[in-house]
């Protein structure tokens, strides 16, 4: 790393090695290895104007990120989603003046049949699982759209959702609005994932709903909501995209697509759970 | 195109228009970047190949972009002034604070290639070989740049240490 414009700005003896001023930048910059990070500190310690300037340098790191990173939790412009080859872009549709569904106000989300259907159901599905194997491909469909928001809305720590589960009740108002029709997380408390809140996505050829939870370690889970399979159940599905794993149906009106970085039994768990609580309020 | 490759496209979007924030004055032109840079990744897509990350991949096309039009703007005289004359320090030297205003106008005085280095250093997070890569010179290049960067802002946001190769003008 050494270059001719950095000078040592001490000399080496007894074997050390000298610091240089590309020391001191990978000091600001969290570059060194732990033994090295000592030693420039040490360094510092007796060198009043070096070490003035590298906490300069820290603040303009600090600063800088500061100014810049309130970007990241921006929504993304549309113009910038609009550009992905069709057929694989979920959204292009929309651009393309394809009239937003309108939902059947008043039929609910949640509407199922008996307690002993779904779980003899539910067994039923645990039982034939169809595992997708590794190759994204299988993913098709609403899997796919809920496996790209997942991938590009859990990594955001500052703006992971747009309402907060701060403000459940707003939450749930807004998205029933929006989907036009009853819409509300579940409570997946129970196996251990928190909501963080919700947002409204483009799906193929309308909204869909994306609740967002917080697993015990930080660890991030997605439910993704759509009502554009409606009608055409199918058995439960686990599939890969990439990282994400993604356990997916649909049963009678809705899809349903729970996405996240946990193994297949976890995400089984968590599908039992979200299940379960599909039933008639 | 394989959906985790298109999903590691779509994931860079934040940090590239962060990126662009940064390299340019005003939101909308920095939105035009990274525009032009998606319009290009979709588009060479096959021919990337897997060469090595898609993220770094993703701002090499950036940078690019943004050299393209630093050369188109450099051909308007009234844009090609300015780059090497520095601020005159207006405040009292403040080392503990650093105004978000005063930080993007001393950002945008930078030179480009500093500008950019610093901010694929200190924002972006990338290691010196990776901001290498990204933007196509040698790590001996970054580091220089990245040293001048620094000691610049230093000079322009705080009025002290002025870098050997910068005429002083400070005004008391």
């Amino acid at each position: 790393m050494d270059s001719p414009h950095l000078h040592p700005v001490t000399g080496g003896s007894d074997g050390v090695p000298p610091v240089t001023e590309a020391d001191l930048h990978a000091y600001v910059d969290g570059l060194l290895r732990t033994d090295r990070r000592a030693a420039i500190e040490a360094f510092l310690e007796l060198h009043p104007d070096e070490r003035r300037k590298v906490a300069d340098w820290q603040a303009q790191n600090d600063a800088l990120k500061t100014m810049l990173d309130p970007v990241l939790a921006e929504p993304l412009p549309q113009r910038l989603l609009l550009l992905q080859p069709a057929n694989t872009w979920p959204w292009r549709s929309m651009a393309a003046g394809v009239v937003i569904a309108v939902l059947s106000a008043g039929s609910s989300w949640w509407v199922r049949g008996t307690v002993d259907d779904n779980a003899q159901r539910m067994a039923n599905a645990a039982s034939r699982i169809e595992l997708a194997a590794g190759d994204a491909k299988t993913l098709r469909g609403f899997a796919h759209r809920a496996a790209v928001a997942h991938a590009v809305y859990s990594p955001d720590m500052r703006r992971p959702v747009e309402v907060g589960a701060e403000q459940e009740q707003a939450l749930v108002t807004w998205l029933t609005k929006r989907m036009g029709t009853s819409v509300r997380p579940p409570d997946l408390r129970s196996v251990g994932y928190a909501l963080i809140g919700g947002r409204l996505l483009p799906g193929d050829k309308g909204p869909v709903a994306q609740f967002m939870f917080d697993g015990t370690k930080g660890e991030r889970l997605t439910l993704y909501v759509t009502r554009e399979d409606a009608g055409r159940e199918t058995a439960f599905r686990f599939g890969q995209d990439g990282p994400v794993n993604v356990f997916y149906w649909v049963d009678k009106d809705f899809g349903y697509a729970i996405s996240a970085g946990a193994d297949r039994q976890a995400l089984l768990k968590v599908a039992e759970a979200v299940y379960k609580q599909l039933e008639p309020r | 195109m394989r959906a985790q490759d298109e999903a590691a496209i779509v994931a860079c979007i934040p940090s590239l228009r962060r990126y662009a924030r940064g390299l340019v004055p005003d939101a909308a032109r920095a939105d035009d970047l990274v525009q032009d840079t998606l319009e290009r990744a979709w588009g060479r897509f096959s021919l990337w190949q897997r060469r090595g990350e898609i993220r770094a991949w993703m701002f090499g096309i950036m940078h690019n972009h943004f050299i393209d039009g630093v050369r188109a703007r450099r051909s308007r005289p009234e844009d090609s002034a300015g780059d090497d004359l520095p601020e005159v320090a207006q405040r009292a030297t403040q080392a503990d604070r650093i105004e978000v205003h005063d930080l993007d106008r001393v950002l945008q005085r930078l030179p480009p290639d500093q500008r950019e280095i610093l901010l694929l250093v200190a924002v972006e997070q990338m290691s010196y070989l990776e901001a290498a890569a990204a933007v196509g010179v040698p790590v001996g290049t970054v580091m220089s740049r990245l040293s001048r960067a620094r000691e610049r802002l230093r000079y322009e946001l705080q009025g002290h240490a002025a870098p050997e190769a910068m005429p002083l003008r400070r005004i008391k």
